[in-house]
């Protein structure tokens, strides 16, 4: 209490604004870290998030480091618990689920939190079968674009080379887990937007997974169709439309056209994503 | 009770489902049920629940295939499960004995007999690290293992005996609350043991009369109580140590259609089993604080959310409910109190450590996966269908329930400042009277080890494997929020115990438990466990340790709750205290793959029926 009683005093606060990496940022009542910067064109890398959706905070991508004028640690976060050697000044959060609060210091673009999104990006390939020059989301996917954002060279991991499930009974939609990193974007767009219910998590640990919500688990006999947002919104290979592969052809593709990192592009990634037919 | 078997026609099915659900309608209730009565949850099983339930198919496959207890192929009609804890898992007496029971029946591990008479597996700590290596026979605790039991059990399996026909003192689990006597104790180095029916400290000694801390409240006044309560400057027994006082106020305060109350007792930490002993001894204290805090939130409906391992105490603790509904100190109307109602419902987990963490455990309760939810909202405003929750500890009900009948003053009058009360510890490992201890907070790590018996002490391990590992150069360290925070279990390694095995045991532990919702635990905690792995296997370099390092300080800052945030913490702990262990094991050089050269030609070597050195590669 006393400690937090202390660092109200010490300095006078703007009013609903934040500071990350040195720079103010304003923000609304009601907007996380990411909501906040994104808006101020302030790249924080994301996998799991998109905007409009529930934000998830499950990738970790987004992790940044707090140290604040205003809060205190809170009793229960365990990491103060122990002896080991953790700064307790700088309390790690994610961007994307955590309330901006007037004051908040934050760091993001720098090289030590770089290097651990670089490595929480390794563990996702690793966990997965990735094999980029054989995929037709190359050049569309964020999680390659990040990789490359990021300067990432190699899995630097062992692989874990998990055996997992093609789903291609679905007319126009497969269904390739090995691509699958478990952002739950096409879980939350199928709830929130489609109006539907179409995919879930399931197992746990390192064997969780995707599945369908269907009477025989799959694809086909769900609800899911071409058109809806949860179809198009994977940010790697695991959700693609069948017979439409290679139609932009590498080179003139979403990233190798723009940075994952430009703002407000999220529109452009999702109208590569759809097809000229639909 | 019909015979449990493996085929199933959809009436049978449907039939059987509306049964069970006019007894709970809780998902994991009956997915247990059809559990228990088909051996599994079959694909068929899912969308009959589904569609019973109103649910998505898939939230109920997603539940089936999170809790290591539900299985969507068939097990035996014996399915035993050995704890894998270093307390009182099957090599924790020296011998394998799950390797010796799969042996004697020939079974092999985590699959099903052909003739679908057995299955064996290993599971988490069930609790029993007072009792050493224990099992699990559908759901019955069997305790102190060895190798004659094992065998026996093995020819009661293969002339299948119904459980109810082995031998009753095999099922029974002791208390052993352990007296402590002071300098007696100390001056000798004996251990203390007493009978287990004697009872020791603050809470433990404590004669508590049903409904007595009811009675002090309304004579007391509910503001009043709720004063003493934060005066007491109770915390979380489960081991993060939040203000009880403040944590009932905010849920009082916070607005809601209804509030909740809800006890853990989902007691997965590895070395621990107190809880165990308060539900089974103490239970009529954990009911009554419970009720206390739903008189001060305003509260009409509670939880018990028992882990299920703990699943025989359902008859009894359902027992005890039921006295009090006629003793007038639960349902309606309370003690005559014309506006003072409330119930409390059981709910049985099925075998997931995370459930531990409040958020999980009330997903859990709602009848998902038990994943942790982001905060804020914390469950004093946002918790069980979203309303203002208390979740606490069973031991923390029972200090309140003790609180509301003596007073602040008299919890206060042992512990330390910053840790009022005593605290409850499970003591096991290498010591001469593992058990329950109860003692004031501060007492340091060298008393417990003299109460108990332990001597020659490697090292010992402190609030299970999520805690801290301490050096006897640390054994005048004290327990209590100021130094050393425990939820209260507390491991015993004497010199004989091979410390790197256990860390291996500790990282495996973690790997299983982790829900995989986030990036770094999921994937961090089995790249540990392969890491150490390699060590142990003679593989390892200075450079996997390094590596080692690296993983666990980004799993611990970076994850998402307190499971991976404190996963790697037996690996950071002992290669700070103990580097040697993981050094005498290392290969020399600086590298070596994960990929084994000589072992891929294994198979080559086999077909060709080849041994000889010149079809190996060193």
């Amino acid at each position: 209490m006393s400690a937090e009683a202390n660092m109200t005093t010490t300095n006078t606060v703007t009013p609903n604004t934040i500071n990350i990496d040195g720079q103010d940022i304003p923000f609304k009542n009601g907007q996380t870290i990411m909501d906040a910067a994104l808006a101020a064109g302030v790249y924080i890398p994301h996998l799991c998030h998109k905007p409009g959706l529930t934000p998830h905070g499950s990738c970790k991508l987004c992790t940044v480091d707090i140290g604040s004028r205003s809060m205190s640690t809170s009793a229960s976060d365990r990491r103060t618990q122990t002896k080991f050697s953790v700064d307790i000044d700088r309390r790690s959060v994610s961007a994307c689920t955590t309330p901006a609060v007037a004051g908040q210091q934050i760091s993001n673009d720098t090289p030590a939190l770089n290097e651990v999104r670089k490595t929480i990006t390794q563990m996702l390939f690793i966990e997965g079968n990735h094999l980029c020059p054989a995929c037709e989301k190359t050049g569309n996917c964020t999680l390659q674009a990040v990789a490359y954002h990021l300067g990432m060279l190699d899995g630097h991991f062992p692989q874990f080379f998990p055996r997992r499930e093609v789903d291609a009974s679905h007319p126009t939609v497969m269904l390739d887990l090995d691509r699958c990193i478990l952002c739950e974007l096409c879980v939350r767009a199928s709830r929130e937007v489609d109006g539907k219910n179409v995919f879930a998590i399931a197992g746990r640990g390192i064997n969780a997974h995707l599945i369908v919500n269907s009477p025989s688990g799959k694809l086909v006999d769900s609800d899911l169709e071409t058109g809806d947002m949860a179809v198009h919104i994977c940010p790697v290979g695991a959700i693609l439309i069948k017979e439409h592969g290679y139609e932009v052809p590498i080179g003139r593709r979403t990233f190798d056209l723009h940075q994952v990192g430009e703002i407000g592009l999220e529109p452009v990634i999702l109208a590569k994503a759809r097809h000229t037919n639909e | 009770m019909s015979q449990p078997s493996r085929t199933i026609t959809i009436e049978q099915l449907n039939t059987f489902i509306a049964d069970a659900g006019l007894h709970s309608s809780h998902l994991l209730h009956i997915l247990h049920a059809i559990q228990q009565r088909f051996l599994h949850i079959s694909h068929e099983a899912v969308n009959e629940v589904a569609s019973h339930l109103g649910l998505p198919i898939s939230q109920v496959e997603s539940v089936v295939e999170f809790y290591s207890f539900f299985y969507n192929t068939p097990r035996g009609r014996y399915n035993i499960l050995l704890s894998n804890c270093t307390s009182c898992g099957y090599k924790s007496g020296g011998e394998n004995l799950l390797r010796m029971l799969c042996h004697r029946l020939r079974a092999v591990a985590g699959k099903t007999r052909g003739d679908g008479l057995v299955s064996i597996d290993e599971t988490s700590c069930i609790g029993m690290c007072d009792h050493g290596a224990s099992l699990l026979v559908n759901g019955m605790p069997i305790t102190r293992l060895d190798a004659d039991k094992i065998a026996r059990i093995a020819d009661l399996v293969e002339t299948e005996t119904p459980l109810a026909d082995w031998p009753a003192d095999w099922l029974r689990v002791d208390d052993n609350i352990r007296v402590i006597t002071g300098d007696l104790t100390a001056a000798s180095g004996k251990p203390s043991r007493m009978a287990s029916s004697s009872t020791s400290g603050l809470l433990l000694n404590n004669d508590f009369v049903a409904g007595g801390g009811l009675h002090a409240m309304l004579a007391r006044g509910i503001e009043g109580t709720l004063a003493e309560i934060t005066q007491s400057a109770l915390r979380g027994r489960g081991g993060a140590g939040f203000s009880t006082g403040m944590k009932w106020k905010f849920c009082r305060e916070a607005q809601g259609d209804a509030h909740y109350v809800v006890c853990n007792a989902d007691e997965g930490e590895p070395g621990t089993f107190k809880d165990r002993v308060l539900l089974h001894s103490h239970a009529d204290a954990v009911f009554e604080g419970m009720t206390v805090c739903a008189a001060v939130i305003g509260a009409k409906q509670g939880f018990l959310y028992l882990r299920g391992e703990y699943r025989y105490l359902l008859p009894h603790l359902q027992t005890v409910l039921a006295r009090r509904r006629e003793q007038g100190l639960l349902g309606n109307s309370i003690l005559g109190q014309q506006a003072f109602n409330f119930d409390i419902e059981i709910v049985v987990g099925a075998g997931a450590y995370i459930c531990g963490e409040e958020s999980a455990l009330i997903e859990s309760l709602e009848g998902r996966r038990g994943v942790p939810r982001n905060r804020p909202p914390f469950p004093v405003t946002h918790g069980y269908l979203d309303q203002p929750t208390v979740v606490n500890n069973v031991e923390t009900f029972v200090a309140a329930a003790h609180i509301a009948l003596c007073g602040s003053a008299w919890f206060k009058s042992v512990g330390t400042e910053k840790s009022t009360g005593s605290k409850i510890l499970s003591v096991s490992g290498d010591c001469a009277a593992p058990g329950i201890y109860e003692y004031p907070f501060g007492v340091s790590i060298q008393q417990v080890l003299n109460d108990c018996g332990a001597k020659s002490v490697q090292a010992v391990q402190i609030g299970g494997p999520s805690g801290a590992l301490i050096n006897p150069a640390k054994f005048n360290r004290k327990l209590g929020f100021e130094d050393l925070p425990t939820g209260g279990s507390f491991m015993v390694f004497g010199q004989g115990r091979d410390l790197l095995t256990i860390i291996v045991n500790f990282a495996h532990f973690f790997a299983h438990e982790s829900c995989g919702f986030c990036t770094p635990c999921r994937v961090g905690t089995t790249l540990l466990k392969n890491s150490l792995d390699k060590i142990a296997g003679g593989h390892g370099t200075q450079y996997d340790l390094d590596e080692m390092k690296r993983i666990g300080e980004l799993i611990k800052r970076r994850s998402h709750c307190g499971l991976g945030q404190t996963a790697a913490n037996p690996i950071l702990d002992s290669l700070q205290r103990f580097p040697q262990i993981f050094e005498q094991r290392l290969a020399h050089g600086n590298f070596e793959p994960y990929f084994n050269l000589d072992g891929a030609l294994e198979e080559a070597r086999q077909v060709t029926h080849r041994d000889d050195a010149a079809a190996h590669l060193e």
